[in-house]
């Protein structure tokens, strides 16, 4: 799983987007957190969503399952409409998995469980069934001996890992991080973008918000850019890095390479 | 990359990093300089006089509790009356308890009327059964605090006890004489509002703090919200009068159910209001994360609370929740205001009787000894399941 391989790139014009949004406007209040964000997302593409902080890209990823929800505009997940119906609802929320900043693991429940506990109670799968899964999973993100461990006794990447672990546990067909590294001390951000970079490789539909430009140039497809609630410009990692057509962009790259 | 492992975890050890291009020897770690004492000696010299004003208070402290100490034994235990002969009349004499007034504790009296404070008005020949129904009531805790029964099986022992309760209780099957209502009384009328208050009032107080903090029903909401206000804004007094002197007023023709039912609807009731607010202040403290990571999972409403939700915030709460049971265990004993002979109404009756009724010191210490080690034994045990219920979730 080198850096260097290429990554196979989706097919074009296969059949529906995984996701699109469209028109979609948000307000917290008075303030208008989301306006007119429209965007569509391939099977197997691979997108990162950068920003600014405040720009509205967690709030854009948390509507797509609907951890928040949109006022205006239309999203559709692999076909389905994101209403208040609730069938639609769960028929999206096991077809997306989602990895949050802060891991959100159940500190209660071993980390086998934590991966079990939906595939058992969601997908009904049998309990032996769905910890041989899990078993497989957690192999995938090199941490099968914590299994009988709790969340508490796991280092950040490692607890992040598990996260990831346990949103695959699911089978979903698309894949949401939300800022997945910005939590992690630095030494253990390089073992969770390994495992992301490797669910790209086998050709994962994924989401990502994040500010990690070098994972944004080997795996994304498309870069989006967000400032102050809509998308200033998108496009692929190279071009839009290389070339930012907006001043918003050149100031947030200024800005981000500056920190780095 | 040429440092050894073994270099590296001695540098990690090392609490100050060596400067750069300075090849520092790595520091040996030591043991931690001694703050406590060793020996119990040692720790007094630590604790109790490590400092003039500490010793000073130590000694006057110290003094003021062997005088007490002494002064408690000398009543309770050396100068103490244990028993006192029969009359002819086949009534007690307590005349070695009047002799001993101020200076030693007549325990002949509790001797003489612990069964009349135990078991209240009920049939002298019957008591063994609710003697029974002490030692099942003690039974059913002691089970119930062992995590290995925490299953769906606890719940049918716990039916299988209250119903042999129930028939030790009343009677009338299996030859048992039938006992009314009106006669119980004592400890098993304690335990009985207490148990069945609490373990009604529960879940009952689960549903209410989940109905108060739901955002899709705010109808729910509302009705939660108006439960938990009202119950919690009178005294439990005044429900208890509401329910022995007011219900009836209510009821149909004919309908009148006991009074001793009545009161425990009450307790429930009220023991609720407070417990549902111990419990939503749990669910207030869980990190919203939590929540979200269930949802995203597809979790249902219900699932999501059974297994992620609830599990935690109960943990959270379990010294605020102990707290509230042990103060209602004891807020059990105010239905004497409504003439149901609890522990504490059946204590003052028996020492109503005029042989006795100069005693009443030792009746009152008997019957807090009793209160003390029901609540004593509940604190315990929550400290130990505390600590057992936070192993591996702590940091």
């Amino acid at each position: 799983m080198s850096a260097t391989q290429t990554l196979e790139r989706p097919m074009a014009g296969s059949n529906q987007p995984a996701i699109l949004l469209d028109k979609v406007n948000k307000w917290y209040g008075a303030m208008h957190v989301l306006r007119d964000v429209t965007m569509t997302v391939g099977q197997k593409e691979r997108v990162v969503v950068c920003g600014p902080s405040g720009s509205g890209k967690s709030t854009m990823i948390r509507c797509i399952n609907r951890l928040e929800t949109h006022q205006e505009g239309r999203i559709v997940v692999d076909g389905t409409e994101l209403t208040s119906d609730l069938r639609a609802l769960d028929t999206i929320r096991r077809e997306v998995g989602m990895v949050f900043q802060s891991f959100n693991l159940f500190p209660h429940l071993t980390i086998l469980e934590n991966c079990t506990l939906a595939p058992i109670w969601v997908r009904k799968m049998p309990k032996a069934e769905a910890e041989e899964l899990a078993m497989s999973y957690l192999e995938r993100v090199k941490i099968p001996e914590q299994a009988k461990k709790y969340p508490g006794q796991l280092s950040g990447g490692q607890q992040q890992r598990v996260a990831i672990a346990r949103a695959l546990c699911m089978k979903p067909k698309i894949m949401l991080f939300d800022e997945p590294t910005s939590a992690l001390d630095p030494e253990m951000i390089k073992e969770v973008l390994d495992t992301m970079i490797g669910l790209a490789h086998d050709g994962m539909t994924m989401v990502c918000v994040t500010h990690e430009m070098g994972f944004a140039r080997q795996v994304a497809d498309r870069v989006v850019f967000m400032d102050r609630g809509e998308i200033v410009e998108q496009g692929p990692p190279d071009t839009l890095f290389e070339n930012p057509q907006t001043d918003r962009l050149k100031l947030f790259l200024s800005q981000i390479l500056r920190g780095h | 990359m040429s440092q050894t492992t073994a270099e590296l975890s001695e540098a990690a050890r090392d609490p100050v990093p060596s400067l750069a291009g300075i090849a520092a020897a790595p520091i040996v770690a030591r043991p931690a300089p001694l703050t406590a004492g060793v020996g119990p000696l040692g720790w007094a010299r630590v604790n109790l006089f490590g400092s003039v004003p500490s010793s000073i208070v130590s000694v006057v402290l110290g003094a003021l509790l062997l005088y007490w100490g002494w002064g408690f034994l000398s009543w309770g235990v050396i100068h103490a009356v244990w028993s006192v002969p029969q009359t002819p009349a086949g009534t007690m004499d307590p005349a070695a308890c009047q002799e001993a007034k101020g200076v030693g504790a007549c325990w002949a009296m509790v001797r003489s009327q612990y069964r009349l404070t135990l078991f209240g008005r009920y049939p002298y020949d019957e008591q063994w059964r609710t003697g029974l129904v002490i030692l099942l009531f003690i039974g059913l805790y002691a089970v119930s605090a062992i995590r290995a029964f925490w299953n769906r099986g606890l719940i049918a022992i716990w039916a299988a006890t209250l119903t042999v309760i129930g028939i030790l209780m009343w009677g009338g099957v299996f030859g048992l004489t039938f006992v009314p209502q009106d006669s119980w009384g004592g400890l098993p009328i304690t335990l009985i509002l207490a148990t069945f208050g609490l373990a009604f009032a529960f879940p009952l107080a689960v549903v209410v703090a989940l109905g108060r903090r739901s955002q899709n029903l705010p109808a729910v909401r509302m009705l939660c919200v108006i439960y938990v206000e009202l119950i919690r804004g009178v005294p439990l007094v005044t429900l208890l009068f509401m329910a022995s002197v007011m219900f009836p007023l209510f009821m149909p023709e004919g309908v009148n159910p006991d009074k001793l039912l009545r009161a425990q609807v009450a307790i429930i009731l009220f023991a609720a209001a407070y417990i549902a607010e111990v419990i939503r202040g749990g669910l207030q403290a869980l990190p919203k994360g939590q929540y979200e990571a269930a949802d995203a999972l597809g979790l249902s409403y219900w699932k999501k609370t059974g297994f992620i939700i609830l599990p935690q915030a109960l943990r959270l709460v379990i010294p605020p929740l102990v707290n509230t049971f042990i103060g209602f265990f004891k807020d059990t004993s105010l239905v004497l205001i409504i003439g149901i002979f609890d522990l504490l109404l059946s204590g003052k009756v028996a020492i109503t009787e005029p042989i006795w009724q100069a005693y009443s010191t030792e009746m009152y210490l008997l019957l807090a000894g009793i209160y003390f080690v029901f609540c004593f034994v509940m604190a315990r045990y929550s400290r130990g399941l505390e600590i057992e219920l936070s192993r591996g979730v702590r940091r």
